[in-house]
């Protein structure tokens, strides 16, 4: 077992425990500081800044929506949270030269070709059936998939089940192509 | 900033970092692992699992933190996973790997983010319906593997290594 990869990643056996302790570190400072336990997820930030933006324009019917007041419109720790993971994936991709801008991934680009604009209505609509998926099931990969099935979470075991399941087969659909 | 916020970002830079340096963050890693060409997402979302299921139960035991099960819902999670599914394939990220893919400069990222606004946007308008309709189908509340068969997780989690330890050996031994 390699602890770096030819690009100089690391083995994602190493990276994926460390994360294992990460989760079980912010859960402790979380109880300790925040009084409650905080759960690595990432779903709920994006209610909120749909709810923050919404508010700009109509600022009343987002305080009349049970879904906003439920999930309550404001940065939280959660929402950091997010915001932080831009910048340790920049920090990280900066400083072992792994950063790439790139516009139509490879496998896409394969399948579809490298229209952009192709690649961003994809992106767009897979992005508002996957979030209006992930806020039904009340959590995504990190929520469901890493906090849930740490916890041994019986809603855990089933949601991610399902991700990858349905994430197989329709992948399966979209990118293989026949060959004739 | 709050201390919640500060604690937030803390968390999130340190999490964003190991994403980036599984190598998870990327179109081609989530799409390579539902074709199944690829496992690193499979290998590295274990591995964190494994890790932090026996801190999280040993700080549970001891009550030094408590355990937040999200509900089981039948609807919610058989019909909402679903739908998660067919988004994340074409989408080809999840939330939190959105925006680290946008953060290593993958910036069609930037479609999938305003789509996932978007489609938060359109699930709270249609929280009522949804409410009322798949949410209602039946809730067995905030269950946990342990309780439902009645025994000690201890016994679980030694199961649990041992189902992903071998799915690790034998990815390795494919070459996987």
């Amino acid at each position: 077992m390699k602890l770096k990869t030819e690009d100089g990643g690391w083995s994602p056996y190493l990276a994926g425990a460390l994360v294992g302790v990460l989760a079980i570190v912010s859960v402790y400072a979380t109880t300790q500081w925040m009084g409650k336990p905080n759960y690595l997820g990432a779903s709920t930030t994006f209610v909120r800044a749909a709810g923050l933006l919404e508010r700009t324009v109509f600022p009343e019917r987002v305080a009349a929506n049970e879904y906003f007041t439920k999930e309550k419109v404001r940065v939280d720790w959660q929402f950091m949270l997010v915001i932080g993971i831009f910048f340790g994936a920049l920090i990280s991709s900066k400083t072992d030269r792994s950063f790439k801008l790139e516009s139509v991934p490879p496998t896409w680009k394969e399948r579809f070709g490298p229209s952009i604009g192709k690649r961003a209505a994809g992106a767009f609509l897979g992005g508002i059936v996957a979030m209006m998926g992930a806020r039904m099931a009340d959590g995504c990969p990190s929520g469901h998939g890493l906090s849930g099935m740490m916890q041994l979470s019986v809603s855990a075991f089933i949601a991610l089940a399902m991700f990858f399941g349905t994430g197989i087969v329709v992948a399966g659909l979209l990118y293989r192509r026949r060959s004739s | 900033m709050s201390i919640d916020q500060i604690l937030g970002l803390i968390t999130g830079v340190l999490f964003g970092f190991l994403l980036q340096k599984g190598r998870v963050l990327r179109f081609e890693k989530q799409v390579g692992a539902m074709l199944l060409k690829d496992m690193t997402i499979f290998k590295f979302m274990l591995s964190a699992i494994l890790v932090g299921m026996v801190g999280i139960q040993l700080l549970a035991s001891a009550e030094i933190i408590s355990l937040s099960h999200k509900a089981m819902n039948m609807g919610a999670v058989l019909v909402g996973g679903a739908l998660f599914g067919c988004g994340w394939a074409v989408m080809g990220f999840c939330p939190g790997t959105s925006i680290g893919a946008l953060g290593e400069g993958r910036w069609h990222a930037v479609f999938a983010i305003a789509g996932m606004v978007a489609g938060a946007a359109v699930y709270a308008e249609l929280y009522p319906f949804f409410k009322s309709t798949i949410l209602a189908w039946k809730d067995f509340g905030k269950i946990g593997l342990a309780e439902i068969f009645d025994i000690s997780p201890w016994l679980i989690i030694p199961v649990f290594w041992a189902g992903i330890i071998w799915m690790f050996v034998w990815f390795e031994r494919k070459s996987l």
